[in-house]
């Protein structure tokens, strides 16, 4: 899950970036870093849920 | 807008220089903090570990470490996408063989990053503290001094693609950072995350059905101390950044020192009020995470805001640490003893994010917003993941944590043999957790 995690970080950022070269408008530019944002978001939610699994077990 | 290294008058010069001189204060401040957030089992290897850690860092980044950092006007690898140029690395001689035809001020920048990175490599060090390996930790710098730190403060320092997004998209005067709070401050907390994600808890902190186990600071002297000790290295490193890195005029320097005081005193008060009526007594260890973090923000604001602008942003962020290093703890389980990620990467992207709703650099706020978003997704999506796989590999080479022995007797006599404190008897410290 963590690998997981860590792609989803990754796709946001690439998103990020997408969004800087291909959105000239302010509007969808900024919609399209928030949708990063909340990917990001999701991947650190799956990292987190991945470490306190894997401390509750030990 | 390309960020370029002003060029300084005389009296400039001496003025950063002596600034950049009081940055050593920041790493023995820090250091202390960190020991004294730690266990007394643990001491003398977290200090003679940041001692180690600075050596390591300090000449990984000469070897190469400014090598792929560069500075402005430096050979660059720049890709061209959608027609823009995007500086993405830089190519400079190793061993800073280009040093000797250098202007004054990349000479000063070169020493400003030296103790810069060093301080930075101190935040990791501090949050693994009491089960991570001082070998694993070395090797660990070499990548952070010589691949994470320097690829990133190229972005941000030396005309990078960050440093760009004014020039090349439009996104007001670009990822502005005048001081550290993301390459040092969030980037440092960014990569203590990883290391506690990769070494895990401290044997005995984390028990199922039970609340988490509270290991106390053994020296909350060393800690209120050090709080003091680094006030002084951060007005050195925000001052000799805002000259250096935001073209401030050395007449604006008090101002800098001004807002850095003002928002670290902002979030340590409010970071005591909120524990005070929480717990009912102040938090002293609370309070001093405030202050850190105020310290760590203001590295982002010191040259773009108000003096009242300060003080709001470190009243708002010292409100909400205690809430956050708690639930670092309860809800995420990680066990940072020194705070490294509410302190420093908390502090540090909070005060990068204010930036561009409360900073007066004479652009529309809304382009600058999303420049300092950028940044600040680019270090939660690209550099913690860099951080994060390349130290994981990095542990399957060199095992990174302490073994059970390394738990039972603490680090000081499972890697040093002997205590910080041999004369004294530590009353519960000799039991196994």
């Amino acid at each position: 899950m963590k690998f997981i995690g860590i792609l989803f970080l990754l796709s946001g950022w690439m998103l990020t970036m997408a969004a800087i070269v291909l959105l000239p408008r302010v509007g969808t530019r900024t919609a399209f870093l928030a949708a990063g944002g909340a990917v990001e978001a999701v991947g650190l939610a799956l990292i987190v849920r991945a470490h306190r699994l894997a401390i509750e077990g030990d | 807008m390309t960020i370029a290294i002003q060029p300084l008058s005389e009296s400039e010069f001496v003025l950063c220089a002596i600034l950049v001189l009081m940055v050593p204060l920041a790493i023995a401040g820090l250091v202390m903090l960190n020991v004294g957030l730690g266990r007394a089992r643990s001491a003398a290897h977290s200090v003679l570990g940041a001692l180690c850690i600075l050596a390591v860092a300090a000449i990984t980044y000469i070897v190469f470490g400014f090598g792929i950092e560069g500075a402005p006007g430096l050979p660059e690898h720049a890709a061209i996408i959608a027609g823009k140029p995007w500086n993405w690395i830089a190519v400079s001689p190793w061993f800073l063989r280009s040093i000797s035809s250098a202007s004054a001020s990349t000479t000063l920048t070169v020493l400003l990053q030296l103790f810069g990175i060093s301080l930075a490599a101190q935040i990791p060090w501090g949050s693994g503290s009491d089960r991570w390996k001082l070998r694993a930790a070395c090797i660990s710098t070499v990548l952070f001094a010589g691949f994470l730190y320097p690829l990133f403060a190229n972005w941000v320092w030396s005309g990078g693609w960050l440093a760009q997004l004014g020039a090349n998209y439009g996104l007001g005067r670009g990822f502005m950072d005048p001081a550290g709070a993301s390459t040092m401050q969030a980037l440092g907390g960014l990569t203590a995350l990883a290391i506690i994600w990769i070494v895990g808890p401290r044997s005995g902190k984390f028990v199922r059905g039970e609340m988490p186990a509270v290991y106390p600071a053994h020296h909350i002297l060393y800690v209120l101390i050090g709080c003091l000790i680094m006030l002084g290295g951060w007005i050195g490193l925000n001052g000799a950044g805002a000259l250096l890195f935001a073209g401030i005029p050395a007449e604006r320097i008090p101002l800098v020192a001004i807002n850095t005081v003002l928002c670290a005193s902002g979030s340590l008060l409010t970071a005591f009020f909120v524990t005070r009526f929480r717990f009912g007594k102040p938090d002293a260890s609370l309070s001093a995470n405030g202050w850190v973090a105020g310290l760590s923000a203001s590295s982002a604001i010191c040259s773009s805001v108000t003096p009242a602008g300060a003080v709001l942003i470190g009243l708002m962020l010292g409100g909400a640490i205690s809430f956050i290093a708690e639930a670092l703890e309860l809800h995420f389980g990680l066990d940072d003893p020194s705070g490294g990620i509410s302190m420093h990467a908390v502090g540090g992207i909070w005060g990068l994010l204010v930036v561009g709703f409360m900073g007066h650099l004479g652009v529309p706020r809304s382009g600058q917003m999303l420049a300092q978003l950028t940044g600040i997704l680019t270090l939660v999506g690209f550099a913690l993941p860099c951080a994060y796989v390349l130290n994981l590999l990095l542990s399957k080479l060199v095992p990174y944590r302490a073994t059970s022995e390394g738990d039972y007797h603490g680090m000081d006599v499972y890697e040093l043999g002997a205590g910080a404190y041999p004369e004294f008897y530590m009353q519960n410290d000799d039991i196994p957790r």
